[in-house]
């Protein structure tokens, strides 16, 4: 029995589809900033593991991960920082409860 | 011929990162969310190992596991009460939500099934086919200006991590 390919891609998927899943069913934004770090992580191995079996020669597709974590964090960062000055502003923080963006 | 250790401790990992993913985004209370997705983040980095990328791995559970969840954790702490419920969902939102999860996964295993991937049949072969990736392979490849490496999205990713300090800090500070 061997490990190939497939075996890799299979719960990448699923991690995928509960990431979409939860992203449409949640009402809460960090719930929602929750399921998006789901979807960008299957993204992320997605991407290892093409460049681990079909070109394990070059080091192309670790390189764009890194490069992912690293503005996933950024981007994490400032969305977190956008939800509690929304909910300075208007107490909780559920999407329904956002009307109108002002600065 | 991969080992049975490595079959082994696929199967494990997977089974947390289908389990614990699915168990993110149903359960109720946001801080136990919040807690599954360290274990699913945590064996992602597993994965990784596996693959052979240890720098990676590292990478992964450092910055996602180590930073990202501490964001999260505390900003759930700052918004809401930590035993508060989500109020339960409308079935059609539930429906609608479930369907298109159900129907990404058909179409992404179909895509998957029927794509005409060539090469990697074991894990142990694509290893070796490989060469071992060192701390030095990593290091010029980022700060070189060659075919393949990646000088100018290094600096980009430092000028985004500084302009995001200073974008947290003026969008969050108190007026």
């Amino acid at each position: 029995m061997d490990l190939n390919i497939f075996w890799y891609l299979v719960p990448s998927v699923i991690m995928f589809a509960a990431g979409v899943y939860g992203f449409i069913t949640r009402k809460n934004m960090i719930a929602m900033l929750i399921s998006l770090e789901l979807i960008l992580n299957s993204a992320d191995l997605n991407f290892v593991v093409f460049n681990r079996y079909l070109f394990p020669g070059s080091m192309e597709g670790m390189i764009f991960t890194l490069f992912a974590i690293a503005i996933a964090a950024a981007e994490t960062a400032i969305a977190i920082s956008i939800i509690i000055n929304i909910y300075r502003e208007v107490g909780n923080s559920d999407v329904a409860s956002v009307k109108q963006m002002r600065f | 011929m991969d080992s049975v250790a490595n079959i082994i401790l696929y199967f494990v990992v997977a089974a947390i990162i289908v389990v614990f993913s699915i168990m993110t985004v149903t359960s109720r209370r946001i801080l136990r969310s919040a807690t599954y997705l360290l274990f699913v983040l945590i064996g992602t980095a597993l994965f990784y190992f596996q693959l052979g990328y240890q720098f990676l791995g590292g990478v992964q559970i450092a910055v996602y596991a180590g930073g990202i969840m501490v964001l999260f954790v505390f900003s759930i702490l700052l918004t809401r009460r930590p035993d508060e419920e989500t109020a339960r969902l409308e079935s059609y939102r539930r429906r609608a939500g479930a369907f298109m999860a159900l129907a990404g996964t058909v179409l992404l295993l179909l895509a998957i099934f029927y794509m005409p991937l060539v090469g990697g049949e074991s894990l142990a072969g694509s290893i070796e086919a490989g060469q071992m990736i060192t701390m030095q392979d990593i290091g010029h490849a980022m700060l070189g200006t060659d075919r393949f490496q990646y000088l100018l999205p290094f600096e980009a990713v430092s000028v985004l991590l500084l302009s995001c300090i200073i974008g947290g800090v003026v969008v969050a500070r108190k007026r």
